[in-house]
C-alpha cells in the first residue's frame, strides 16, 4: 500500500502499556565475554551490563525503551504497520521468517518507534530489536523510521534511534535497499528545519541501517564492545583473505577513527542523551 | 529470443564484454576532462569523474567503473570503490551544482569495497552522506544502471531525478551468491536467489524503483556495442531534457515524493481511543 496522502493524515496514537519482558529462563546467565555467571536479578538491576567485565548484553526493543524513558512512560506509534511479502520472495519463507521472529520477540517488526520523554525531555524515540530478523530494515522499518523523522519536523522534537541491525532486508529486496534513499530523504528535511537526531549504536550496527541514518547523527554515541561497521567481518575475511585483528570495527574502534562522538557506557546513555537535547533545546 | 532467466541476466550484467562506464565517457561526451580526488585522502579509480558536453550542454560525470581485464580491474579494484570514491562523487556533485551542470551518473559495481581501509576510512560515513545529501543537490541528476547495481555500493551514486536501467542491468539489495549463502547456506543457490530478489529491470520498473528500461540489442549489450551506447545516449537525452527544464524547487520535491513512495506494507486499523489496548507489546 503507498501512503501518499499520509501527508493529510494526523499520526495515529495507540497507548500502550506492555509488560516488560520477563526474566530469561533460570536464576543464572552466562556472561559470554568473560564467562562470570551472573544472577539474573542483579543483570537486571544492573541494565544487563556484566558486572564483571562490563560487556554490554543485547537488549530487546522494549527492555531498551524502559532504561531510556521517563516513568515507564511510552506511547508506541505506527505499530499497526505489517510487513507483506511484497516481491513475493521464493514460496511463503519470508511470511514463515515473520512468524516466527514475531512469536520469538513478542513484536510485530524490528522497531518500535513512539514518543516519550527522556530526563524530562518530550521525544521521538526508536529502538531496533536485534532479535527481529538480525534488526534488519525492509518497507515497515523503513516508513516507521521515515515517520518518525517527519512528526519530529512536525512538532520539532528530538529524534533518538537506538540502532542493533544487520542491515537492509534481503526479503523485500530493492525495496528494503531502497528504505536507506526514503528514510535519509526525511532525515534530510529533518536536519533543515534544526531538528536533533541522536543516533545510538548498540551492538550490532552494520551494512544498509549504517550506509543510511544510522551514520548521520547529529550526534553519534556508541555503546562500548558494539561491532559497528559496513560490511560485516566474515564478508571482509573472505574478500581479503586474512584474519582481522581483534577489535577490529569495535565500538572503540570506530571511536578511534573519528566515526563516533561519544562511547557512552549503559548506565550513563539515558542521562547524556537528556544533557543533549537541553543543551539543543537552549537557544 | 525467449525471455531470459534472472540468473541469465546477471551472467549478462558482468559480462567481461559489456561495455562500462568509460566506454560511454569516450562515446558520449566532447572535450571530456576527469578530475581527481576526494581532496581529504586520495583518488579512487574505481569510481571515476569528470566534466563534459553532451549534445551541447555541460554535464558533470560520475560512475562506477570496473577494468576490462585482469590488469586492469586490479587497477580498479573490481569496480569496487573505497570511501574515496563516493567522496570525490558528492564533491563533484556538489561542483555541478554550483557550476548549474546537471550529473549524469552510471551504475555498475558489485559492490562497495568490504575491506580494512575501507572500513577505517568509514564507507558507511560515506555512502550515507551521499545519499542524504543527493535530496539537496540543487540540479539534476540522471541515474543510468548499465550493468551491476549491487547493494549500497550503488545506491551511494544511485539517488536521482530519473532512475534508468539497461534491459540486461541488474540491481539488488544482495548479491544473488551472498542471498544465497545466507538464506540456504549454499552460494550454489545463487540462481535461485536471483529469481527471487526480483532484481531485473523490468521487476524494478514494476515496483516504480526505476523510470525507464534501455533496450539492448538481442543477446546483450556486448553484442553489438555501438548500438547499446546509441540507445544509451537516446535515453539520456531525452530524460535530460525532460528534468533540465523543470525549475529546482519542483524537481527537488519529486526526487523526495519519488522515495517517499517506495515500501509495501499493511497499515491494520487502530483501536479508537477508550478502547482496551491489546496485550501484546506492539500488535494493536
Amino acid at each position: 500500500m503507498h501512503i501518499s496522502d499520509w501527508f493529510s493524515r494526523k499520526p495515529k496514537y495507540a497507548v500502550l502499556k506492555p509488560e516488560k519482558r520477563e526474566i530469561p529462563e533460570g536464576l543464572w546467565t552466562r556472561c559470554p565475554k568473560c564467562l562470570e555467571i551472573l544472577y539474573n536479578k542483579e543483570l537486571e538491576r544492573n541494565l544487563k551490563v556484566c558486572s564483571k567485565c562490563g560487556y554490554h548484553f543485547k537488549l530487546g526493543a522494549w527492555e531498551r525503551i524502559y532504561q531510556l524513558v521517563d516513568n515507564n512512560d511510552f506511547y508506541e506509534l505506527d505499530g499497526n504497520l505489517e510487513s507483506v511479502d511484497a516481491l513475493p520472495f521464493d514460496d511463503g519463507i519470508y511470511l514463515e521468517k515473520l512468524r516466527e521472529d514475531k512469536e520469538k520477540t513478542g513484536l510485530n517488526e524490528a522497531i518500535v518507534t513512539g514518543k516519550g520523554k527522556i530526563e524530562g525531555f518530550e521525544s521521538f524515540l526508536g529502538v531496533f530489536d536485534f532479535g527481529f530478523i538480525g534488526g534488519s530494515m525492509a518497507s515497515v522499518v523503513g516508513e516507521k523510521v521515515t515517520r518518525l523523522f517527519e512528526y519530529g519536523l512536525r512538532e520539532s522534537l528530538p529524534v533518538v534511534i537506538v540502532t542493533a541491525t544487520g542491515g537492509a532486508r534481503m526479503y523485500e529486496g530493492m525495496l528494503s535497499l531502497m528504505q536507506m534513499a526514503k528514510t535519509n530523504a526525511a532525515l534530510s528535511r529533518y536536519r533543515k528545519s534544526g531538528g536533533l537526531f541522536i543516533s545510538v549504536l548498540a551492538d550490532p550496527s552494520t551494512a544498509g541501517v549504517m550506509a543510511s541514518f544510522a551514520s548521520q547523527g547529529d550526534v553519534i554515541i556508541a555503546e562500548p564492545g558494539a561491532l559497528i561497521g559496513f560490511a560485516g567481518p566474515r564478508v571482509i575475511e573472505q574478500t581479503i583473505k586474512q584474519k582481522l585483528p581483534e577489535g577490529f570495527q569495535s565500538s572503540e574502534f570506530v571511536f578511534q577513527h573519528g566515526m563516533v562522538d561519544i562511547v557512552v557506557e549503559r548506565s550513563r546513555l539515558k542521562s547524556t542523551i537528556g544533557r543533549i537535547i537541553k543543551i539543543w533545546k537552549k537557544k | 529470443m525467449r525471455k531470459l532467466t534472472p540468473w541469465e541476466k546477471v551472467q549478462l550484467s558482468r559480462h567481461p564484454q559489456r561495455p562500462l562506464t568509460i566506454d560511454y565517457i569516450e562515446n558520449l561526451f566532447e572535450d571530456f576532462v576527469e578530475l581527481h580526488g576526494d581532496r581529504l585522502y586520495g583518488d579512487d579509480p574505481a569510481l571515476i569523474g569528470g566534466i563534459g558536453i553532451f549534445k551541447n550542454r555541460g554535464v558533470v560525470v560520475i560512475g562506477h567503473n570496473k577494468g576490462k581485464n585482469i590488469k586492469e580491474n586490479v587497477v580498479r579494484n573490481f569496480g569496487m570503490p573505497h570511501p574515496e570514491g563516493y567522496r570525490k562523487a558528492l564533491r563533484l556533485m556538489r561542483l555541478a551544482e554550483r557550476w548549474r551542470l546537471p550529473v549524469i551518473s552510471f551504475i555498475d559495481t558489485p559492490g562497495a569495497y568490504p575491506g580494512i581501509g575501507a572500513e577505517e576510512r568509514g564507507q558507511a560515513e560515506a555512502i550515507g552522506r551521499n545519499i542524504l545529501e543527493a535530496f539537496d543537490i540543487k540540479t539534476p541528476i540522471l541515474v543510468v544502471v548499465i550493468g551491476e547495481g549491487g547493494s549500497g555500493g550503488a545506491l551511494g551514486i544511485g539517488v536521482g531525478d530519473r532512475i534508468l536501467m539497461l534491459e540486461n542491468s541488474i540491481y539488488s539489495v544482495i548479491s544473488p551468491e551472498g542471498c544465497a549463502a545466507i538464506i540456504w547456506k549454499d552460494s550454489k543457490q545463487a540462481e535461485k536467489a536471483a529469481s527471487a530478489l526480483k532484481l531485473t529491470a523490468q521487476d524494478l520498473l514494476r515496483f516504480n524503483i526505476i523510470d525507464e528500461i534501455i533496450p539492448e540489442p538481442p543477446g546483450g549489450a556486448h553484442t553489438d556495442i555501438t548500438a547499446t551506447i546509441r540507445a544509451v545516449e537516446e535515453s539520456i537525452e531525452r530524460n535530460l531534457e525532460i528534468i533540465c527544464s523543470k525549475d529546482i524547487e519542483t524537481l527537488l520535491e519529486e526526487r523526495y515524493q519519488k522515495v517517499r513512495r517506495i515500501g509495501v506494507f499493511e497499515e491494520k486499523m487502530v483501536p479508537k481511543a477508550g478502547v482496551e489496548p491489546a496485550r501484546s507489546p506492539s500488535s494493536t
